[in-house]
Order: C-alpha cells, then structure tokens, then sequence
C-alpha cells in the first residue's frame, strides 16, 4: 500500500482536441481577410471565351468592369434577347459607358487615373457589332488600355 | 477524499462553429484574379495622316460574319494562322538598311521586310462572334510570343513567356532591372504591330 499509486489507466489516453478551435479559427481568419465578396451580380450570360496567350490582371482597385452578353432568361421578356452592355448592376446603352467611365475616375485617386484598365468580360457568343461600339466609346474619352477577359484554356476550343 | 477539480467546460461543439464560419468563408471566396489578353486602342486623332506602309509589310485577316477567316485574300484555317503569320513576319525580306539579321524566314521579296515594318491588320465585320475574335487574337498574339521565344532562347537561354512570368512573380530572385531590359530588347526585335480596324459592313 503505497502512497503514490500508480496510475494504471486501460486503454491509450484521448488526443485533446481544444487546440483544434484554435487551427480552425486560423484559417477561417484567413479565408476572412483575402476573401472579395462579389460586388456585381450578373443580369446576362457571361460565358468568356477561352484563351491561352494571357496576361494577369491584377490591382484590382484599378480595374474598371463592362459586361456584356444576352441577358438572362428571367430578364428576357424584358430586355430582349439580344446581347446587352451591363454597367454596374444595370442593363446600360453603348451612350452609357462614357458616364461610366468618367464616374469611375472620379471616385479613384487623381494620379491613378492614368493607370485604369477597362475589363471587357464579354460573353462569347456575342456579336462582335456591341463590342466594337463599346471600343469606340472608350476611344472617345481616352480610356485605351483595354483587357479582353477570358477564360484559361485552348483558344480552338472555342470553335466547338 | 479525493480532492475535487473544477469542472471543465467542453469545448469540442466550438469546432463545430468555427467549421461552420469556415466552410461559409470559404464558399464566399474569390481569390482566382481575372486574366485576359490586353490591347491598347488607338487614340482618336482627327487629322491623322495614314502612314506609308507597303503593301508586302501588311499582313491582312479577315474574319467575316460567318466565323471564316481570310488570309491575305485567300482561305485559311485557324489551326494554320499562327504560322503563317511567323512566315509572315519573320520572313526579312529587306535588303540593306532594312534587313533582318535574326530573322530565320525565306528571306521572300513578295512578303514582309523587317519585323519592324511588319503590320498585321485585323478586320472584322459586325455579325462575327466574339469567341472567334478572341481565338484570332489569341493566335496572333501567339505568333509574336513564339517568335520572342525563339529569340529569348538564343540570346538569354530561357523562353520569353518564362521571362515574363518571372517579371510577374514578386517571389522571383533574380534581377529585375536586367530582366526589364532584356524584355525590352525582345520587345524591339518582334514589336507588336497589331492594328484593329472598326468594323466594315461588308456585303
């Protein structure tokens, strides 16, 4: 009868698991700070065509949107089912993308301005008509620097 | 007596929360960063002189309202483009103060001088598709990447498009200055002449 008792316990002790909420809430800080909440939601197909010869686009803040594509059926007795020009969370006319463009610029720092790309995410099926419109647009209040978005994949795949 | 310990709380169900949040987080997220093929337009500029080009140094597709393609007035098939238009602008024809040292074209007289003079001209009409342009596009750009492979691959011993990746890359070790500088030296050899016209109606 020994005062210090072995402890003989059956079996292998349990793994505590209270650092796991640790690991947990880590990542899900993580995943909180990087993650971008889609701003725009979008009212037309917007299937992009694919292309391999690509450039990133980052800096994100200095990147201006124009989606263009056949709106979606729930907006097709609407708008029609011919191919439209989306600004924002609006269905816009070609007139509308020198106004977007102007407003876009006030509302980012004067010495960025020179540095704003236009996105163009056009849906694939698109006529090529709307696209060049928007073009002409963005030539009359200087905005060149233009980005055809696409998807990453085999340019002939998009013939199929 | 057996001394009494507090009691714990149990913390296994904040796992459970914190999953949950994650899993939410995590379906939210959008890190992948758009990419696409970057152009810049032409300024408007109302009394634009057109610049002599002859007719040799212009390389001519045309994509017409039916997604068929047009090669310097003849036929052509997408798969094809990209190499006829390395033959076209690695083709040094130029003789004397225009000619092409680099180049390894058939040195053709009918067909383009320099890389320099080099144009291609992309002509569209209204009713062609978007995702045939974009394939154009994307051959063409092509053409010129592989022509500043070939060249990068000489001189420096890696290709263009991994010089360019490197120069994206914040993580790259290395010296950007002369990776800049070497860039711009490929950039001169095969410099992107790509002209997009607005779109004709053609009948």
């Amino acid at each position: 009868m020994s005062k210090f008792k072995k402890k003989t316990g059956g079996g292998t002790p349990g793994i505590s698991t209270a650092s796991l909420p640790d690991i947990v809430f880590m990542l899900l800080f993580f995943f909180m700070v990087v993650t971008v909440l889609r701003q725009t939601t979008p009212l037309i197909e917007n299937v992009l065509p694919t292309a391999d010869e690509v450039e990133k686009l980052d800096k994100k803040d200095l990147v201006m949107y124009i989606y263009a594509g056949k709106p979606l059926p729930r907006y097709q007795g609407q708008y029609g089912t011919e191919a439209r020009i989306q600004l924002n969370d609006k269905f816009a006319n070609v007139n509308d993308v020198q106004a977007f463009i102007q407003a876009e610029r006030e509302s980012k720092r004067e010495e960025l301005v020179p540095f704003l790309t236009t996105s163009l995410k056009v849906d694939g099926e698109t006529n090529m008509g709307l696209v060049s419109d928007i073009k002409q647009e963005l030539r009359q209040v200087n905005a060149l620097k233009i980005n055809y978005t696409t998807r990453d994949g085999d340019a002939a795949s998009n013939l199929e | 007596m057996a001394k009494r310990s507090a009691p714990e709380v149990n913390a296994g169900s904040m796992a459970d929360i914190a999953f949950l949040l994650l899993i939410f987080f995590l379906v939210t997220t959008t890190i992948e960063t758009d990419s696409g093929i970057s152009r810049r337009l032409p300024p408007i500029d109302d009394n634009q002189d057109i610049p002599d080009i002859r007719k040799k140094n212009i390389f001519i597709v045309l994509v017409n309202k039916d997604d068929q393609l047009l090669v310097n007035d003849d036929p052509a098939e997408l798969k094809d483009l990209r190499q006829q238009a390395i033959e076209f602008l690695d083709n040094g024809g130029g003789v004397g103060d225009e000619a092409c040292d680099y180049c390894q074209g058939p040195k053709d007289p009918s067909s383009s001088d320099n890389p320099d003079k080099a144009v291609i001209s992309l002509q569209n009409d209204r009713l062609t598709s978007y995702k045939m342009y974009i394939a154009v596009q994307n051959e063409l750009v092509a053409a010129y990447n592989d022509l500043r492979d070939r060249e990068a691959q000489r001189l420096y011993g890696q290709t263009y498009r991994e010089m360019e990746k490197n120069k994206a890359d914040p993580n790259w070790r290395g010296d950007k200055e002369k990776l800049d500088q070497q860039l711009s030296v490929l950039k001169a050899m095969y410099p992107q002449k790509l002209s997009e016209a607005e779109p004709k109606r053609r009948d």
